[in-house]
């Protein structure tokens, strides 16, 4: 057997979703859009298998496939699920929403399938190849589902606004790729590291500075988020849910993978880069919401001051600090998922309303709704008692510990600003002079989803023991 | 000696095919330009020794992305004086940009440490004994056959999200049926009549 194949079998879960998608495809063209609901819910099922199968292997430890270009470890995992569980809820929610709005097409699960294999080849790229290839794949499917109603003049201007600056940034990803190539002489990250080992030559500086704008790009991170608050906006909502989701969570563990076993002995380079990038997301993250009148605005203002609050993990650069990481996604896909539950549960004479003000008085008329939405909103404040705060308490902790205190001091100074927006919606609710009242029902999916994202943030003490221990165990494994 | 005459004379014409690309007031004739510049590309390819990356140039880029832009060119009506309206007012902005990455590029340059062994690698683009075609197949399809799958799979993607974002089934659209028109026979194509002068057929 060919030396490159070993460890083949580690591929089995990137093997079930591939092989899902292409099946599902198959039986989608065979069936017609008739079918969309029943490929919906077997892509579901795909991926609910690859979970099961990444769980029967947990125990594996750390192992390499196609001369270390695809690195499987626990850190991969804990993130893949992550990733598979998040897209397999935005499906679950999606599901009336785009039969409703008449783009109730089978190749929309497939595409979710497709995107969310790019993830997994990003998660654990161990070669500048493999990342590139999976940040790709996982675009290429992204800009389609923005666009995906098609019929939609927001729609389309928001895939295509996103697809000419994701192209561009990846040009300045393969810009850096390529300089880091020429200096390092092996795109393997292994290969890199042991050439970056004495610190860097000024080409692989350049390199490493193109690296991490492109990345930036992705986890739209400061300054390279214009295109998200329009994107967010303009793509249909479960499709955004899909975006504040997985795609994010693939591309900060892709950053936290290549920025620790690639560059390990030029932490201090790029440790500088990211407290920068780090403060100025939480600041125009905590800043720039405080104006938006538009729901879905509001979280993509959201959702690039957590991101930069989840990077002050990776500029501690420690494994506290990665565990920190970790637990900021985990907490942060639960509650945004529930976000998007009650934005897709706004209706009112089953149209969509997507404005703040269109929640006013809430309390009065849909006082289970409104005690699910405050709560969320508390989390993604950082409020104790709720998931949010323990989020937020364990980057600070380790930020503070690798010495870092005025990136600490900085953030949790914009996430006292940051408050003030995710309180004002509560008060809006609560407070305000009720507007006129929403769809009173909801349906069962949502309702499900919205009471398990509910449930894991109110309830986080009670699992936290098994989340903690798991993401010290795969921050462990990154870390030879 | 001849060797080096051919390398400056397909260098000089592609610089020359290159210039006008970005020169000519007539976009069909851009494009014939780039066709141009392509075959001087695989022309060098050829001089190095890399058949397979010439005819692939060939292929791939005058037969498909050349041809891809010359229906552009030609069926959108797409007004190209317009377009290049602005190139003098963005053009300090423009240049500025360009320096700046020119600058990067020469200090990235400068800094360039050649490894030893580096050049007894280039020297010999391929194993001893077999072609450059082969010598790239036999890695592609074991050492890289990862990133050939992936690749196919975005390739694929770009395929449906083609098919997802342009196909629309038009309701009353006459469809060519190549089995009916092939299972006429002339008993049903063809009625014979018998016409009287003068009457026509009604």
């Amino acid at each position: 057997m060919n030396l490159a194949m070993q460890n083949i079998d580690l591929l089995m879960p990137e093997f079930i979703m591939a092989g899902g998608g292409l099946a599902l495809l198959m039986l989608g063209v065979f069936l017609g859009d008739s079918a969309q609901r029943i490929v919906s819910n077997l892509a579901i099922l795909v991926m609910l298998a690859t979970i099961g199968c990444i769980a029967i292997h947990s125990s594996d430890g750390s192992l390499s496939v196609f001369s270390g270009a695809f690195q499987v470890d626990d850190f991969g995992r804990f993130v893949k699920v992550l990733s598979l569980l998040s897209a397999a809820l935005v499906l679950v929610i999606s599901q009336n929403y785009i039969e409703q709005k008449g783009m109730g097409r089978f190749e929309f699960p497939v595409l979710v399938i497709f995107a969310v294999l790019g993830m997994m080849l990003m998660i654990s790229a161990s070669n500048f190849l493999t990342l590139y290839m999976g940040l790709e794949l996982q675009s290429l499917s992204l800009y389609v589902l923005a666009s995906f109603n098609r019929d939609n003049l927001r729609s389309t201007e928001a895939g295509l606004k996103y697809f000419v600056l994701g192209a561009l940034s990846s040009g300045m990803l393969l810009y850096g790729i390529s300089l880091i190539y020429g200096f390092a002489g092996s795109t393997g990250f292994a290969e890199v590291a042991a050439a970056t080992e004495g610190g860097l030559s000024l080409g692989l500086v350049f390199g490493l500075v193109f690296l991490i704008a492109g990345l930036a790009f992705k986890i739209s991170a400061v300054p390279f988020h214009m295109w998200t608050p329009d994107v967010y906006e303009g793509a249909p909502t479960p499709i955004t849910a899909f975006f504040a989701g997985a795609p994010k969570v693939a591309a900060l563990a892709l950053f936290v993978r290549t920025m620790i076993s690639a560059f390990p002995g030029a932490s201090e380079e790029w440790v500088q880069i990211i407290v920068f990038v780090a403060i100025l997301s939480m600041v125009l993250g905590a800043v720039a919401a405080i104006g938006q009148n538009n729901i879905k605005r509001l979280m993509a203002y959201s959702s690039i001051g957590h991101m930069g609050f989840a990077l002050v993990g990776l500029a501690a650069g420690t494994e506290a600090g990665i565990q920190g990481v970790l637990i900021y996604l985990a907490i942060y896909v639960a509650t945004t998922i529930g976000v998007f539950v009650c934005i897709l549960a706004m209706r009112r004479g089953g149209e969509m309303v997507e404005n703040i003000s269109d929640l006013a008085g809430l309390a009065r008329s849909r006082p289970g709704f409104a005690f699910a939405l405050a709560m969320l909103m508390f989390s993604l404040a950082g409020i104790p008692p709720v998931a949010g705060f323990f989020a937020k308490f364990y980057v600070f902790l380790a930020a503070i510990e690798a010495g870092l205190y005025p990136l600490a001091v900085i953030g949790v100074l914009a996430s006292v600003v940051g408050a003030y927006y995710y309180l004002r919606i509560v008060k809006i609710i609560y407070f305000d002079e009720p507007a006129p009242a929403l769809e009173p029902k909801m349906e069962a999916r949502l309702a499900v989803v919205l009471c398990l994202s509910l449930a894991f943030t109110l309830g986080f003490i009670a699992v936290a023991s098994p989340l903690v221990v798991s993401a010290e165990a795969a921050a462990y494994s990154l870390f030879p | 000696m001849i060797a080096d005459i051919a390398f400056y004379l397909f260098s000089g014409v592609m610089l020359l095919c290159a210039l006008m690309v970005i020169g000519a007031r007539n976009p069909v004739h851009s494009v014939l330009f780039l066709i141009a510049a392509f075959f001087n590309a695989a022309a060098l390819f050829l001089l190095l020794g890399a058949e397979f990356l010439a005819m692939i140039l060939l292929v791939v880029y005058v037969g498909a992305v050349a041809v891809l832009f010359l229906f552009v060119v030609m069926m959108l009506d797409i007004d190209f004086a317009a377009l290049r309206r602005g190139f003098m007012t963005y053009l300090p902005v423009g240049a500025l940009v360009g320096l700046l990455l020119l600058s990067e590029l020469a200090l990235a340059m400068g800094a360039w440490i050649s490894v030893g062994s580096a050049g007894g690698v280039r020297a010999q683009p391929t194993p001893d004994g077999v072609t450059n075609t082969e010598a790239l197949g036999r890695i592609l399809y074991t050492d890289y056959v990862f990133f050939f799958q992936i690749a196919g799979l975005v390739l694929l993607v770009a395929m449906i999200g083609a098919i997802v974002l342009t196909l629309r089934h038009r309701p009353g659209v006459r469809r060519q049926s190549i089995s009916a028109q092939v299972n006429r026979d002339p008993a049903k194509a063809i009625e014979n009549l018998d016409v009287k002068p003068g009457e026509g057929v009604s």
